[in-house]
């Protein structure tokens, strides 16, 4: 699985050489039209922080207050009585609300469990199936300023929900259950 | 459904710190998740600035309306409402395309452009179109090819096989995407059926 390794380090660079030899070769003044597109990326970036700090503050406080904790304790019964081991439950609901938090639990759930481990393997999968759902929301609707964003967090939570069930399913399809 | 989400963790978590007296831990997130938002956008600078710069030439030379045209039957399919032509579908192809690569720092600039661009074709209203709940769904799905952290984690721990979870990855991802496509669906003919313009 070397090929794997080897695409992560050799796309971003190959892509560089691929567009700036694309653009050349239709006549594209690159470095000045890199320059004008790239001014963009500094005023996109500082228009996020209010939408971010906003949305961070409140996630931070729910998890520092023990709320975040006394939900994952209320559901757990309910959720391993379908059959969801319990280890797995915390790591399912920061997911989509703290990209560095599940991380961090991801890591954790691995050392502690091991990496080869059906709770270490369903850590993995959920881990890289998904993305921070709150997170996207907060910098693609902030960066251009839409305020009322409609379905859009219900669609983004109830797909997580479908990919943290399908995780549980096809990690025990493959690699056995616990 | 925002603001109510917003101030419901902001308002539930300052009452359970109460109860909890854990006010001072409070106190201390409040700071440190300001802070943390602000060293993220902070961070984000730079790719942005890179990748806009980069995608600019792509536009520039026609590579993003190539691509669009590439991957024009799909597309149209999942954005109906995107004339195949418009800017804004060559910026929504990238985006998958960085995302199928897991190439999230390209995805994140090519992602925001494409959602400047659906705004222009909705009028310039401050609500989310159908196409922006799309695409947002898809990415928060996020359709990976290979979760690189995640194996370098397992690296980390000693794994005897660290990419052992590619596959079962990109079918949970496939499913989560397949999903958040479908859901999006039926939000927005509820959304017709109940006539609202959203």
């Amino acid at each position: 699985m070397e090929w794997i390794s080897l695409i992560s380090i050799w796309l971003i660079p190959l892509l560089i050489v691929f567009i700036l030899l694309y653009g050349t070769a239709k006549k594209v003044p690159t470095y000045e039209t890199f320059v004008e597109g790239a001014k963009e990326g500094f005023g996109m970036a500082i228009s996020i922080i209010p939408y971010l700090v906003g949305m961070l503050v409140a996630i931070s406080v729910f998890r520092a207050s023990g709320a975040m904790d006394f939900l994952i304790n209320l559901l757990k019964p309910a959720l391993q009585a379908i059959g969801i081991p319990t280890e797995i439950v915390p790591l399912a609901f920061i997911r989509p609300i703290s990209g560095t938090g599940a991380l961090g639990m991801t890591s954790d759930l691995i050392a502690t469990y091991g990496p080869d481990s059906f709770i270490g393997r369903l850590a993995s999968t959920m881990q890289g199936s998904t993305d921070t759902t709150f997170y996207v929301l907060t910098v693609y609707f902030g960066a251009v300023g839409i305020k009322k964003m409609g379905d859009a967090l219900k669609v983004g939570l109830l797909a997580d929900l479908v990919g943290i069930i399908a995780s549980i399913i096809i990690v025990t399809l493959v690699f056995g259950s616990m | 459904m925002v603001n109510i989400i917003w101030m419901a963790m902001l308002i539930i978590g300052i009452i359970f710190a109460a109860i909890n007296g854990k006010m001072d831990a409070v106190n201390e997130a409040i700071f440190k998740g300001a802070q943390d938002a602000v060293t993220i956008c902070i961070g984000l600078i730079s790719i942005l600035v890179f990748w806009l710069g980069l995608m600019r030439i792509a536009q520039a030379s026609g590579l993003l309306e190539g691509l669009a045209k590439l991957m024009k039957p799909m597309a149209t399919r999942i954005f109906p409402e995107v004339p195949s032509n418009h800017p804004a579908m060559g910026y929504i192809l990238s985006n998958m395309t960085a995302n199928l690569f897991g190439l999230g720092n390209a995805a994140t600039p090519m992602g925001i452009k494409a959602m400047e661009q659906l705004k222009v074709l909705n009028g310039n209203k401050d609500s989310a179109s159908r196409s922006m709940i799309t695409l947002l769904a898809i990415n928060t799905a996020s359709i990976t090819l290979i979760p690189t952290t995640v194996i370098s984690i397992r690296m980390n721990y000693g794994s005897v096989n660290p990419t052992e979870i590619v596959g079962t990855t990109l079918m949970a991802t496939a499913c989560s995407t397949f999903a958040a496509i479908m859901i999006d669906r039926f939000f927005y003919y509820r959304r017709l059926k109940k006539g609202r313009d959203l």
